[in-house]
C-alpha cells in the first residue's frame, strides 16, 4: 500500500469556540447519542462486596466492561511474611470466606511437606469432610444467590436456610461458624463431638432433598432457563487459556478435578465420585454443574462417614514450628476452583514468602471478553453465574 | 349511599364524603396488601418469620410503623435534580391509582361515578402512572434511574395492549363499557341455563382472564416482569433516590395500584360485588365484602407470581407480549365475537 492512497489529513487549527458556534448554527443535527458510562459498584447489590465494574452501554447493550478491584486488598501475601505457621491459617481463612476452611487445608499441607511431617489418617477424613462441607455451604449459597440474581427472591432464603445447618455443623465440630481456623500442622485442634456424624448423616440427606428442591424450583424453570441459556458462553479453551478453573471451567466441558487429577490430597484417591461437566458453558451450564457437584459432594461426605477410621488426630510436631528450609507449591480442588500457595522457607518459624493462587482473580478475568454485546440484566446474570468471592479475588 | 342512609345532602357535602373515601381507600388497601401479602404470605413462603413483635398480634403495626418511620427520614434530593418534576413524579403516581378507585363499584349504589366508559377510563388512567416514572427517572439524575425509568416506558406498550384486548372480550360479551352495568350483566346471566352463580365472566373468558393477569403484573412492575424495578441489576430503578415521604408515595402507589388492578380484575372476571338473588339495600351492605373477598383471591395470584418467578429481560417481555399475549387477545376477540352473534 502506497502512501498516496491515504493522504494525511490536514492539520485545522480551530479556536475554541467555534465548533460550539458550528453546533449551534445547525439546526437538524441528530441528537447526540454517546454511550453512556454506567459504574455498577463498589456499592451494588450484585457485585458481592467490592468489585466495580465500569460499563460502557449503548442503549442496554454492553460496548465494553472493565473491572476494577483492589477495593478489598489486605495484603495477606505480605502479612503472611510476618506471622508464623500457625498464625497464617488465621489469615488464609479470610480469603475466601465462605468456604474457609477449604483455604487452610492447601497452606498446612505446604507446611506439613515442607516439614515431612503427615497428619494421621483420621485427621485426613476429618479434614476431607470438612473441606466438603464448606463446599455444599459456598455451593447452597450459590445456589439461591443465582436465582436471586436472576429476580427470584425465594430461592436466596433456602439457600441461606438450608446452609445454616451445614454451618451449624462446621460450627459443632470446629467452634467457628464462618472462620474455623481448626487444623494444625500435623493435624487438627480436636477431635470430632459426640453424635456429629450421626448428625451430619441427616443434614446430608436434607441437603440432598435441598438440592432436588432446587432443581425443580430454578434449574427447571422456563423463566430462569430463558435467560441463562446460551448466555455468557466460554468456550472451554479460552477459559482455560484465561486461567478459569473449578466448576467455571468444567462447566464448559474442561473435565479437570484437581481432586481426581492433581498431586494426590487428603483421602480424594480412596473415594468414589463423579467429575460433572457440561458441554455448554453458558450460565446455565455453570449453575447446573455446581448443583451436580453440590449433590457429589453429600454422597461423598455420606461416603467418608462410613469409612472414617478411628486413631489419634495429630502427629507429634514439635512445640515450636520451625519449617526446614526450601519450597513447595501446593494446589487444590476449592469450592471456586483452582487455589494454590507457593510457599519459600528458610528455616524461620515463619515463611519467607508466600503466593496466593486463589481461584476467583483468573476466573473473572475473563469477564471484559464475556461482557462484550451483552444485555445489562445478563451482565448480573454473567457476574452471578461465574461466583466470585471479593475475597478470593483481591486477598 | 345518600338514598341508604336517607338522608338529603348536597352535591357538595356528597363530593366531600366520597373524596375522603377514597383517599382513606388507597392507603388502606396499601396496608392490608402490604401486611396480608408483602409481609405475612411472603415471609411464610419464603420460610422466615417476618415481623412478628409489632403490635403483639403477628406484628400487625409493623407496616404503620414503618409510615411513621418514613416520615420522619430527611427528604434528600439529588443536587443535579430537575426539583420541580422529582417532586412531582411520586404524585402523579400515586394519582392514578386513586383515579382508578372512582369508577369501581362496590354495590349498586356505592360507586364514585358510574361512567358509561368506566373500563376505557380505568386502563387510561392506570398507564398515568408511567408518566410519573418518566419524570422520577429522568429528574433524578442518576443513571440507575434512568435506566428503569427508560425500561418502564419501553415494556409499557408490551403489557398495554394485552391488556386492553383482554378486556375487550369483556365488553363483547356484557355489551357495555360501564363496570357497573358488566357486574350487573355478570349477576342477571346464566350458564346454559343455570343462573345459579350469575355467569362470570372467569369461565367464558378464562383467555382473557389470564391475559389481564400477565399484562395486570407487567402493568404493577411485578416479577416476573419488574425489569424497571430490578433491585439486582438497578438498584431499585427510577425510584433509587427518593427517601423518606416520597419514597412512602411509590410505595403505596405500587401496592395501591395493585389493590386497584385486583378490584378491576374481580370486577371484570369474578362478578364484582354482585349476589345472585341479592339487590338493594342488602346488596349495598354485603357488596363491599363480597368485592374485597373477591379482590383478595386475585390479589393472592399477583403476588404468589412475585415470589415464585424470575425476571424476564426486557426484549424477552416484548417477544412475548407480541409473539403471543397480543395473538391470543386477538384470537380471544374474534372468538368471543363469533359466539356473541351466534347465540
Amino acid at each position: 500500500m502506497s502512501s498516496t492512497d491515504n493522504p494525511p489529513m490536514p492539520e485545522i487549527q480551530l479556536e475554541p469556540g467555534a465548533l460550539r458556534h458550528l453546533a449551534e448554527a445547525q439546526v437538524n443535527v441528530e441528537l447526540d447519542t454517546g454511550d453512556m458510562i454506567l459504574n455498577l459498584g463498589p456499592q451494588h447489590p450484585a457485585t458481592h462486596g467490592t468489585l466495580r465494574l465500569v460499563v460502557r452501554l449503548d442503549g442496554e447493550r454492553v460496548v465494553s466492561a472493565d473491572p476494577v478491584i483492589g477495593y478489598m486488598h489486605r495484603g495477606y501475601e505480605k502479612l503472611a511474611e510476618y506471622r508464623t505457621y500457625p498464625q497464617i491459617t488465621t489469615l488464609v481463612n479470610r480469603i475466601d470466606w465462605l468456604s474457609s476452611f477449604a483455604n487452610e487445608v492447601p497452606f498446612v499441607d505446604a507446611a506439613e511437606r515442607l516439614m515431612c511431617v503427615e497428619a494421621p489418617p483420621r485427621a485426613q477424613y476429618i479434614r476431607t469432610v470438612l473441606t466438603e462441607l464448606s463446599r455444599i455451604s459456598t455451593f447452597y449459597l450459590f445456589l439461591g444467590e443465582m436465582a436471586l440474581q436472576v429476580g427470584a427472591l425465594t430461592p436466596a432464603f433456602y439457600g441461606f436456610r438450608d446452609r445454616e445447618y451445614v454451618l451449624n455443623l462446621i460450627e459443632g465440630a470446629t467452634g467457628g461458624r464462618f472462620h474455623p481456623n481448626f487444623n494444625r500442622i500435623g493435624g487438627l485442634k480436636d477431635d470430632l463431638p459426640w453424635g456429629w456424624i450421626s448428625e451430619t448423616r441427616e443434614v446430608m440427606k436434607k441437603m440432598l432433598d435441598g438440592c432436588d428442591e432446587f432443581e425443580d424450583l430454578v434449574a427447571g424453570n422456563e423463566i430462569f432457563q430463558a435467560r441463562t441459556r446460551s448466555i455468557g458462553i466460554v468456550p472451554g479453551e479460552l477459559g482455560a487459556a484465561y486461567g478459569m478453573s473449578g466448576s467455571n471451567l468444567r462447566a464448559s466441558g474442561v473435565d479437570w478435578d484437581l481432586r481426581r487429577d492433581g498431586r494426590p490430597y487428603l483421602v480424594y484417591p480412596e473415594l468414589d465420585f463423579k467429575v460433572w461437566t457440561h458441554p455448554d458453558g453458558d450460565s446455565y451450564a455453570r449453575y447446573w454443574v455446581r448443583l451436580q457437584e453440590t449433590r457429589e459432594s453429600c454422597r461423598m461426605v455420606l461416603q467418608l462417614l462410613d469409612q472414617m477410621p478411628s486413631g489419634p488426630i495429630t502427629a507429634k510436631v514439635p512445640r515450636i514450628i520451625k519449617v526446614p528450609a526450601g519450597e513447595v507449591w501446593t494446589e487444590v480442588e476449592n469450592p471456586l476452583g483452582q487455589m494454590g500457595y507457593y510457599v519459600v522457607s528458610k528455616g524461620a518459624t515463619g515463611p519467607f514468602r508466600v503466593k496466593i493462587r486463589s481461584a476467583s482473580f483468573s476466573n473473572v478475568s475473563i469477564m471484559p471478553w464475556l461482557l462484550r454485546g451483552v444485555y445489562v440484566p445478563d451482565v448480573i446474570t454473567i457476574l452471578a453465574s461465574l461466583y466470585f468471592i471479593l475475597g478470593d479475588i483481591d486477598r | 349511599m345518600t338514598h341508604l342512609l336517607a338522608l338529603d345532602v348536597g352535591w357538595g357535602t356528597t363530593l366531600a364524603i366520597k373524596t375522603i373515601i377514597i383517599l382513606a381507600l388507597v392507603p388502606a388497601g396499601a396496608l392490608i396488601l402490604g401486611y396480608t401479602f408483602l409481609l405475612k404470605m411472603m415471609s411464610h413462603m419464603q420460610s422466615r418469620l417476618g415481623p412478628m413483635d409489632p403490635g403483639g398480634f403477628h406484628g400487625w403495626f409493623q407496616l404503620i410503623g414503618d409510615g411513621i418511620k418514613f416520615i420522619q427520614k430527611e427528604d434528600v434530593m439529588p443536587d443535579g435534580a430537575d426539583k420541580r418534576v422529582f417532586a412531582m413524579a411520586p404524585v402523579v403516581i400515586l394519582m392514578s391509582t386513586f383515579l382508578i378507585f372512582v369508577v369501581i363499584p362496590a354495590g349498586p349504589r356505592i360507586v364514585v361515578k358510574n361512567l358509561d366508559v368506566g373500563v376505557f377510563y380505568a386502563l387510561a388512567v392506570s398507564s398515568l402512572s408511567v408518566i410519573g416514572v418518566l419524570m422520577a427517572g429522568w429528574a433524578s439524575s442518576n443513571k440507575f434511574a434512568l435506566l428503569g425509568a427508560l425500561r418502564a416506558a419501553a415494556q409499557l406498550i408490551a403489557y398495554e395492549l394485552p391488556l386492553l384486548l383482554a378486556v375487550v372480550g369483556v365488553v363483547i360479551q356484557a355489551g357495555t363499557m360501564s363496570l357497573q352495568g358488566i357486574v350487573v350483566a355478570q349477576q342477571n346471566g346464566s350458564i346454559f341455563g343455570w343462573s345459579g352463580i350469575g355467569n362470570p365472566y372467569f369461565f367464558t373468558q378464562i383467555i382473557g382472564f389470564a391475559l389481564f393477569m400477565v399484562a395486570a403484573q407487567a402493568e404493577l412492575t411485578q416479577t416476573p416482569f419488574d425489569m424497571p424495578v430490578a433491585e439486582s441489576e438497578l438498584v431499585a430503578g427510577y425510584m433509587v433516590e427518593y427517601t423518606g415521604f416520597r419514597f412512602l408515595f411509590f410505595y403505596i402507589g405500587e401496592v395501591g395500584t395493585a389493590f386497584a388492578f385486583a378490584a378491576l380484575a374481580a370486577t371484570l372476571f369474578l362478578g364484582g360485588w354482585a349476589i345472585p338473588g341479592v339487590h338493594g339495600a342488602v346488596a349495598d351492605l354485603l357488596g363491599p365484602i363480597v368485592l374485597f373477598v373477591k379482590l383478595m383471591f386475585v390479589a393472592f395470584l399477583f403476588f404468589w407470581v412475585r415470589f415464585t418467578y424470575p425476571r424476564l429481560r426486557e426484549d424477552q417481555l416484548q417477544a412475548l407480549a407480541w409473539k403471543v399475549l397480543i395473538p391470543l387477545g386477538l384470537a380471544n376477540i374474534l372468538i368471543t365475537g363469533i359466539f356473541k352473534v351466534a347465540f
